[in-house]
């Protein structure tokens, strides 16, 4: 019986996968490519040398500490759409940082991952404010928080920021030497930026398993009302929590702009505060699956640009497949949950409309 | 029309909320249907209005039998209930929610809906704007609302659930009016569920009475009181012989004390209970009990009056510096306040721990735990889901969970679902909390010279438990409380007449 369930489970977990190929190939047939082929380019266009190993590696870090810092949010049951801008305020903290302190590379660079983070926890933690003192839903509260962000960003970029030649979409002047992370040999990726991601899972992971922090944050986000009554502090738990997720994000930001663009550019966080939210979902919140699920992101994400290349197939089919996928995990596990409710429907029968029956006897 | 319900069994689990109920609904008439708590009332009328199908028995409609697994089915059939949370849609108007009820075509027709509308409330007197929004109305309009939305339906019989909780006093006479109209003059059917003897007394033709899930008896009205009390309450053992505590000093105070809700407002409540008492609060689910219970927990904003926990003024003080003056509430819904679905028993254990390190030691954790459900008799183990421990393992758990030093402890239905001889074992335990150090204490002995320290209240629907457990009891009747009773020479006919809103023959 036991083994047979946990079969079951394994299959149904993997599930999705098929479910998700099933529908690309069927997209690919349609537009008349030929699937194989188009799956072999986006694997080849996302690994076939360091370079674009290095690219796929960068491409995860930012997906990677949102993912993570989202894991701690939706553990507290809440929903941290906001990242986008945290990401953002993070990049322009770190910017002012690198535009305003002289001082040589070490210093500097420190001061940048603090300022990101702060800048980030900040944003958050307004979100936070938002939802406790004045009502606002955090996923509404979040997203005109977005926008408030991309708007400093391209107020600065044009204003007080703009280039000595001009102000442009380009961004800022690029920073000076010190604010630059030192990449790896002639590869695009910074194993500062890595270390600091690794740092960051984990810290998460032991802060919401081996802490009475990650404890309060899992019963409030299981049932709000019985923490409450078990004497959880959710005010200041809720504060942290989404200060903690931007904190986060806020190092992806500064991250971004110091390691990718050298500069703050209009589009620093360019959508991957939604695409992480992604994988934060397909996670189902454990901070331990973040890189696996951010890794396919940022491999498809890295390796699609190849269908165009090589197939003349629009590249946008990568975004396809990243959210057929999605969908069909969710779909997948909505099907789970609907088959777990149908069992305990049938074994209580007919328990509807709010009557609660006396539970049975001990 | 005429409507037979034949032997309706309806069992949750191992309840049986309907076992065996036959009831007959002649046209013409109002009929009470009277009961306390978890009686059966609601599970019968939700059996007869489709929101529930019976596990057996019939349903005859003029000796024809029918069965419905909807709402909308049972009113195709002439059978609509009027629940007692009106069941509308508070952001939409009048005349909409009208609407929705029988027209359903894409494009419904607002004259003749508004018309009609206009001609029912004529003919009943109810004075309802089709332009006004639903939520601007009170509880009595809604009602009116959808007794018109029924009779529109073509409901031959109407079933109302408790229906005068939470209207005013003229509305109550209209509505009466309403319901005299709709039997005498039009030969519809009224299923009146109710609590409240007096207005029984005045509306109803006939009374059948349900205790624990099966018809003690009928009778047609006028009928004496005592009669009806009898068989909604049934004679009771005498009350067990209780050890009470030498009270020490006040621990919780309670002066003039009103608590506002939507349906109900408690008003002007005053108790004093010293350190080693235990008061019963007694009344039919809603009559103000919780609503007070949960404001001496800090849990409901106070309009007026104080609140006082040993020395200390607590009036409108938030929830946790109440738990922090050493007050507890045990909530009724384990699942739903009480505990969290989700968490294993070692990690509500952790979490209850509120001045416990950061960091968590997991492996200490589930050894005290371990011990903590050997100690308590739990059936489970420290790393089950709560979810999956039975009623009666929840209790446990949630009495596990409550600190060691308390002043004051404030209980709903304490041992609800449980058998008595868990009940037993978790008053024996709640007991010996009364004075200090008597935490545990596995043989039920108390020792003899403690200090008296802890103060409980409890909220119970059985009234055997109230009368044997408590040392005074006081009753809550549409938000007002009456005057403490010593337990001891209190008897069940006695609180089933306070219960009920009648005074105490003498």
């Amino acid at each position: 019986m036991k083994t047979t369930s946990r079969l079951a489970n394994i299959l149904l977990t993997l599930a999705p996968v098929p479910l998700a190929l099933l529908f690309t190939t069927l997209v690919l047939l349609i537009v008349g490519g030929s699937p194989l082929e188009a799956y072999r380019n986006i694997l080849y266009g996302a690994f076939e040398s360091p370079q674009k190993i290095a690219d796929v590696v960068t491409a995860c870090v930012p997906l990677i500490l949102c993912g993570v810092g989202m894991s701690v949010t939706f553990t507290a049951g809440l929903w941290n759409v906001g990242v986008e801008g945290q990401i953002i305020l993070g990049a322009i903290l770190a910017t002012w940082v690198a535009r305003n302190v002289l001082w040589p590379q070490v210093p500097v660079l420190a001061l940048m991952v603090v300022a990101g983070m702060l800048g980030g926890a900040l944003w958050g933690a307004v979100a936070a404010l938002l939802k406790i003192y004045g009502k606002v839903h955090e996923i509404f509260g979040g997203l005109g928080l977005n926008y408030a962000a991309q708007g400093l960003a391209i107020w600065l970029i044009f204003n007080p920021w703009k280039r000595a030649e001009g102000a442009t979409m380009q961004g800022t002047d690029p920073f000076p030497d010190p604010a630059w992370m030192p990449q790896l040999g002639k590869l695009r990726v910074a194993p500062l930026a890595v270390v600091l991601v690794l740092a960051a899972m984990i810290v998460v992971y032991f802060l919401l398993r081996g802490t009475r922090w990650g404890l309060e944050l899992k019963a409030m986000g299981k049932n709000f009302r019985s923490a409450f009554v078990l004497g959880v502090p959710s005010t200041p738990r809720m504060l942290t929590a989404f200060a903690a997720c931007g904190a986060l994000a806020g190092l992806a930001g500064a991250i971004r702009c110091s390691a990718v663009y050298g500069r703050l550019i209009p589009e620093i966080s360019g959508g991957l505060g939604y695409l992480s939210l992604l994988v934060a979902l397909l996670s189902g919140y454990r901070p331990q699956w973040v890189p696996l699920i951010a890794l396919f992101f940022a491999a498809l994400g890295v390796g699609s640009p190849r269908l165009e290349l090589n197939m003349h197939l629009d590249s946008s089919i990568g975004g396809v497949i990243e959210a057929s996928v999605v969908l069909a995990v969710m779909l997948v596990s909505g099907w789970r949950a609907l088959m777990k409710r149908n069992r305990v429907f049938s074994k209580r029968s007919g328990k509807n409309t709010g009557f609660s029956p006396e539970e049975e006897v001990a | 029309m005429r409507v037979e319900l034949v032997d309706i069994h309806k069992h949750f689990g191992a309840v049986r909320a309907n076992d065996g109920v036959s009831v007959t609904l002649e046209p013409g008439v109002v009929c009470g249907l009277l009961g306390e708590n978890g009686a059966g009332k609601t599970t019968l009328m939700k059996c007869l209005s489709g929101y529930q199908t019976p596990d057996g028995g019939m349903i005859l409609v003029d000796g024809k039998p029918v069965s419905f697994t909807s709402p909308a089915e049972a009113i195709r059939h002439g059978i609509g209930m009027l629940h007692q949370d009106p069941l509308d849609f508070p952001q939409m108007r009048v005349l909409d929610n009208f609407l929705l009820a029988f027209d359903r075509r894409l494009i419904p027709d607002r004259r003749r809906g508004q018309a009609l509308l206009q001609e029912l409330g004529t003919r009943f007197q109810f004075d309802l704007d089709p332009d006004a929004e639903v939520a601007s109305l009170t509880i009595g309009e809604r009602q009116q609302l959808e007794i018109l939305r029924l009779l529109a339906l073509g409901a031959r019989v109407i079933i109302l659930d408790e229906p005068t909780t939470g209207i005013s006093a003229p509305q109550k006479a209209q509505l009466f009016a309403t319901l005299r109209r709709l039997t005498e003059e039009e030969g519809r059917s009224v299923v009146f569920v109710s609590h409240k003897l007096e207005e029984v007394e005045e509306l109803c033709h006939q009374v059948t009475v349900l205790r624990h899930g099966q018809v003690t008896g009928e009778a047609e009205m006028p009928c004496p009181v005592d009669r009806l009390v009898e068989m909604m309450f049934g004679r009771s053992l005498p009350p067990a012989e209780s050890v009470p505590v030498e009270p020490g000093q006040a621990a919780l105070e309670v002066e003039g004390l009103t608590v506002p809700s939507y349906l109900l407002t408690v008003e002007d409540v005053n108790l004093q209970v010293r350190a080693g008492e235990v008061i019963g609060l007694a009344g039919l689910e809603g009559s103000g009990q919780r609503l007070f219970l949960r404001a001496c927990a800090g849990l409901e904003r106070v309009t007026a009056g104080h609140v006082w926990v040993g020395e200390q003024n607590l009036t409108g003080a938030s929830y946790r510096r109440f738990l922090e003056s050493g007050v507890a509430y045990l909530p009724a819904g384990r699942l739903e306040e009480g505990l969290v679905a989700g968490l294993t028993l070692t990690e509500h254990f952790a979490l209850g721990e509120r001045k416990g390190p950061f960091f968590i030691n997991w492996a200490a954790a589930g050894e005290q735990a371990a011990e903590r459900i050997h100690h308590f008799n739990i059936v489970g183990r420290p790393d089950t889901m709560v979810e999956a421990l039975s009623g009666g393992n929840q209790q446990r758990a949630m009495l596990a969970l409550l600190p060691p030093k308390l002043k004051v402890l404030l209980m709903e239905h304490p041992t609800r679902g449980l058998d008595i001889e868990s009940a037993n074992w978790i008053w024996r335990q709640l007991l010996a909390r009364r004075e200090e150090g008597g935490d545990g204490g596995d043989d039920g002995r108390t020792p003899v010279r403690y200090i008296p320290s802890t103060a409980i209240l409890f909220i119970s629907a059985d009234l055997d438990e109230i009368l044997e457990r408590a040392d005074r009891v006081v009753v809550f009747f549409g938000g007002h409380m009456s005057a403490p009773l010593e337990a001891r020479s209190t008897t069940v006919e006695q609180l089933g007449y306070l219960i009920a809103g009648k005074e105490v023959a003498e």
